[in-house]
């Protein structure tokens, strides 16, 4: 196999490690959000005090770790929704081209750009060790820590489906071997 | 740059990344002209954080795994099984159960390609296989898929609110009684067609009611009363107030694997099928909803929302103006992109400009709706509408796509009339609120 395109999938199979991890927080949330509901409920009857903000914290932490971890994956799985109304008449080589260009052109830069300004504000609240502003919040900068993250796997996985869609149009793989199918069987059928 | 953003929209290129991608480079265009301060971009990531920390837009995962665990552990179908049956005696019965299960259901998953396909898999075969017409089967399964959009308890709804500012709960009670005034105009439709041509809507075959009227009681009892509850709970603890929408997508979630475990039916499969469904739609829609920041911030570095407020606050007409104009772009907008799009690119421009002329507060819901009514109807009406693409997606080879317009014709017309109440009467929208 093409040197290069090991390095794809090697990129592809730490996203998508990330991304099956992160659809089980889903469940997670779901139940954390049903406990902080009924707690806030339970304390108005019951002697102790069963919600938190570190609970409600938790809620949206646990929100944006899915929707940041999950981004990389989501491209490979071409879940980011497109128009396509002219896309969808394309060829399979015509599709290939855009996605290409737009991974140059738009993704990478916009990857880059978001991991730039975003490390400086992470680093910040790293340094001050923030923590939430209420009572019995959770630490602050592990989460802002997770947005330079996710734009560094973003940028990666935007290499990694570079990689595959250069090989592809220079003809080097095929596109079952690139990992293309779904954007040229479409197409054909 | 808007007009810029649009083609590079069109192009096909994932829309969240496009946006982004625009932005910057006109940023940079900017910098080097010397007209963008590009210290305005340091705010970004405290938009991000905005963003994570949104306590409104938590919910929308919650609803999204409310639903598509309805769905995945085949209770909807079950539904839309049994109200057939139930209806089945009467002539264009199990059209009214589209009708009533699309507006139940197709709520909680808020995208309007997921609820046409799934009552299109669903129940096209069977419609087909008891004798409806081609155009009646369709055109009811289009307008009851996209109907669900406006219906509580939906995302749509919810992202809608957090862009218009207003309260999800004001926008859950004031799209009530439009959207169940939608359901209901259709219903009559159906009702009436089955009237005057009984042909195009029979109703079951004697023998086949027969055998199944015993067991009827049982079924009501078990697949038609507990998803009926869980939804009418959740939307009810919200229009009460006793639970937050966040809260009562959470606590509906866990209602919905409930009933799945109660019938058996919370498979591996089914919680990992929904448990990736939730992840790629809430990503994919706040990751849209990131590259918009962006691109507003910058837009808004550029001044183009003042251009645009000035535009649309001096429209000859003033507020009637501003109401056409809104309503013309969203209509024909809604030809080639998905609400989802229309809420976090258009709307925040629409917004300030319906501010300046006076639509605040319940007026501002009633704007709200009113959009997203006409959103609607743009969905369904071909050419272009999404919701006929999807269903042409699925439907069998035997209905030509000319039978799924005609099909969704009539639709269209209740459409127009119900957005005409809307506009002409807004207390359908604010009387309840």
């Amino acid at each position: 196999m093409h040197p290069l395109l090991q390095l794809s999938r090697t990129i592809d199979r730490l996203s998508r490690a990330v991304y099956s991890a992160v659809c089980w927080l889903t469940l997670a949330m779901v139940f954390i959000g049903a406990f902080n509901a009924i707690a806030r409920y339970g304390d108005k009857y019951m002697p102790i005090r069963l919600s938190s903000n570190g609970w409600i914290e938790l809620q949206w932490y646990l929100f944006s770790l899915v929707f940041l971890l999950a981004a990389p994956y989501a491209i490979r799985l071409d879940s980011h929704v497109r128009v396509d109304v002219f896309y969808g008449r394309l060829s399979a080589r015509g599709k290939v081209w855009i996605d290409l260009v737009g991974g140059i052109v738009f993704l990478v830069p916009f990857c880059i750009f978001g991991f730039w300004y975003a490390w400086p504000s992470a680093m910040q609240s790293l340094d001050i060790r923030e923590v939430s502003p209420d009572p019995g919040g959770l630490a602050r900068w592990p989460i802002k820590l997770m947005v330079p993250v996710a734009f560094v796997l973003l940028t990666l996985q935007g290499i990694a489906e570079i990689i595959r869609q250069a090989l592809y149009l220079s003809r080097k793989v095929t596109a079952l071997e690139a990992g293309l199918e779904k954007q040229t069987t479409e197409a054909s059928s | 740059m808007f007009g810029v953003v649009f083609l590079m929209i069109f192009i096909g290129y994932p829309v969240a990344f496009s946006l982004a991608g625009v932005a910057l480079i006109f940023s940079v265009i900017g910098v080097y002209y010397g007209f963008f301060d590009y210290a305005l971009l340091t705010a970004f990531p405290e938009r991000v954080f905005g963003v994570m920390s949104n306590q409104i837009l938590l919910a929308v995962p919650f609803f999204i795994f409310m639903g598509t665990m309805l769905e995945r552990s085949k209770l909807a179908e079950d539904l839309l099984r049994t109200i057939g049956l139930l209806f089945g005696p009467l002539r264009g019965g199990l059209a009214l159960a589209v009708v009533f299960v699309g507006t139940l259901l197709a709520a909680a998953t808020g995208v309007v390609g997921a609820s046409v396909v799934a009552m299109g898999m669903i129940s096209l075969p069977v419609m087909m296989r008891y004798g409806y017409s081609k155009e009646l089967s369709s055109g009811v399964i289009c307008a009851s898929g996209t109907l669900g959009q406006i219906v509580p308890p939906s995302v749509v709804l919810v992202v809608l609110a957090d862009q218009l500012q207003v309260s999800v709960g004001d926008l859950f009670v004031g799209s009530l009684v439009p959207g169940l005034m939608l359901a209901g105009l259709y219903a009559l439709y159906v009702i009436v067609t089955a009237y005057i041509k009984p042909e195009t809507a029979p109703a079951m075959p004697k023998e086949e009611r027969e055998a199944a009227s015993g067991k009827l009681a049982g079924q009501v009892v078990r697949a038609l009363l507990p998803p009926l509850v869980l939804i009418l709970v959740v939307l009810g603890s919200i229009f009460l107030g006793v639970a937050t929408p966040t809260e009562a997508g959470a606590l509906g979630a866990v209602g919905a694997m409930l009933l799945a475990k109660l019938n058996g039916r919370l498979t591996l499969d089914a919680l990992r099928g929904t448990m990736q469904e939730t992840t790629k739609l809430t990503t994919m829609v706040i990751f849209l909803l990131i590259g918009s920041t962006l691109f507003s911030l910058v837009f808004r570095g550029l001044y183009g929302d003042i251009w645009i407020e000035d535009l649309l606050t001096s429209l000859p007409g003033g507020r009637i103006g501003l109401l056409v104009a809104c309503n013309l772009a969203v209509f024909l907008l809604g030809f080639f992109i998905d609400f989802f799009e229309i809420a976090f690119i258009i709307l925040p421009l629409m917004v300030p400009a319906a501010r300046v002329l006076g639509i605040e507060g319940d007026e501002m819901v009633w704007f709200g709706v009113m959009l997203g009514m006409n959103l609607q109807t743009s969905f369904l009406t071909p050419p272009f509408g999404f919701s006929l693409f999807y269903l042409r997606g699925v439907a069998p080879k035997e209905i030509p796509t000319s039978a799924i317009y005609r099909g969704v014709l009539p639709f269209i017309g209740i459409q127009l009339i119900g957005l005409a109440i809307v506009v002409f009467f807004p207390q359908v929208v604010t009387g309840m609120l």
